[in-house]
């Protein structure tokens, strides 16, 4: 049976989509079968970050109404070699997503895969409840911000009391927290939430911090997901939270802010005649 | 303008203002301890409110505030805690109770 991971986080905009896209390439790419699907119905995405966009023929909403089959919708990813994509679809009908057929869909994925990622919409709607409704594990999506931590908050309550799990007192949902668009530099200057404010506050054990980076933006451009470019430290930081959601321990990185040369040289002496 | 006040302004000059980001943290920290508590509370519990207040309205004119409901756990035991303000009691109790009656 697949493990189910939902990519949430209540508030938008936060990096769900960028994050669901390089943990599916990241976990395919650690030889896992991997099917990352779009829930965010009306407002499909995901494909455009994954780069499959004219490749869409089928989606979620036509598997589930009987009009397509699973295999016909599952786009196989270019970049990683065990990773499928079920795009969302684009219909404004707000009912096409039903317990049933998510629930059905799921289970056909869990034969095949190892595991199944869904990238939740924002908000609290139906299409956030079933994201995260059939989940094992919960990466809640936050930025350093009020009105993020607020939100991922609330998701943590949804988690623990609307989700199967919950309703059928079973072991909760694992929760992960993950730190994302995080400016080390704002942070020393005392305008942004540290790690451990958003840690203390939201209490759930931290998974990665991503850093605020430019690379986002240039993987979005090209339709290659940020964990492929690993020169770049967003790049390398979805690639250690990968490493440790699969149980490795590493130190975080990236939270430190860079800094001046002349200071790193000044830092160096210093430490050379101790 | 006493020395005291004039101290504790030039200390003032020179406290620096609290970092925005300490103050988020402050904020935060209030708010969602709130709503934990808010959220911990069963569904039903506005609906209880609700028709407590239906019932009660049917007799002394109160207002939705005036109503508390509270539920608290101790020992693996809820304590459903119900606090209404009523009004004045000297105003009216029986103009209103004659009311009801003339009502029906
Ligand atoms: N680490 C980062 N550094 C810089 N920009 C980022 C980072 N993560 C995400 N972004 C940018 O933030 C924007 C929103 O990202 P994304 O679409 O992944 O968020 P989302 O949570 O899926 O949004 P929605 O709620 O609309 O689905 C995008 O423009 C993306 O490029
Ligand atoms: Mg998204």
């Amino acid at each position: 049976m697949a493990k189910i991971i939902v990519v949430t986080s209540g508030k938008g905009g936060v990096g769900k989509t960028t994050t669901s896209a390089s943990f599916a390439v990241g976990l395919a790419n650690r030889g896992y079968k991997t099917a990352v699907i779009d829930f965010d119905i009306g407002l499909r995405n995901l494909d455009l970050i994954m780069g499959c966009e004219r490749r869409v023929v089928y989606d979620f909403v036509n598997v589930i109404r009987g009009e397509a089959n699973l295999n016909q919708a599952l786009i196989r990813d270019k970049h990683a070699k065990e990773l499928f994509i079920l795009p969302a679809s684009q219909t404004r009908d707000k009912d096409a997503l039903t317990l049933e057929g998510v629930a059905k869909v799921l289970d056909e994925l869990g034969n095949t895969f190892d595991y199944i990622v869904c990238d939740s919409p924002a908000g609290i709607e139906r299409g956030a409840q079933l994201a995260m409704y059939f989940a094992d594990y919960a990466v809640v999506v936050t930025n350093p911000e009020v009105s993020s931590v607020r939100d991922s908050d609330r998701m943590l309550g949804l988690l623990s009391s609307k989700t199967k799990r919950a309703e059928e007192g079973r072991e909760p949902i694992t929760e992960h927290l993950l730190l994302t668009r995080y400016s080390p530099k704002r942070v020393t200057n005392g305008d942004m939430l540290s790690i451990n404010d958003v840690n203390e506050i939201l209490a759930i054990p931290l998974l990665g911090v991503i850093p605020e980076s430019q690379a986002v933006l240039r993987a979005s451009n090209s339709g290659e997901p940020v964990i492929l470019d690993q020169k770049s430290d967003a790049g390398q930081a979805y690639a250690d939270t990968i490493a440790r959601f699969l149980g490795e321990q590493l130190p975080h990185r990236f939270i430190e802010e860079k800094s001046h040369w002349l200071k790193r040289i000044f830092s160096l002496k210093e430490k050379e005649t101790v | 303008m006493s020395i005291q006040t004039q101290l504790s302004k030039i200390v003032d000059y020179f406290k620096r203002p609290p970092k925005s980001a300490q103050v988020a943290k402050e904020r935060l920290q209030i708010i969602i301890a709130h709503e934990r508590t808010e959220r911990d509370k069963p569904d039903y519990l506005s609906l209880l409110q609700q028709d407590l207040l239906d019932v009660i309205t049917k007799y002394v004119a109160i207002n939705r505030e005036d109503i508390k409901i509270d539920l608290d756990r101790k020992d693996g035991c809820s304590i459903l805690e119900l606090n209404v303000t009523l009004p004045n009691f000297k105003e009216s109790p029986s103009s209103l109770f004659k009311e009801i009656v003339t009502e029906e």
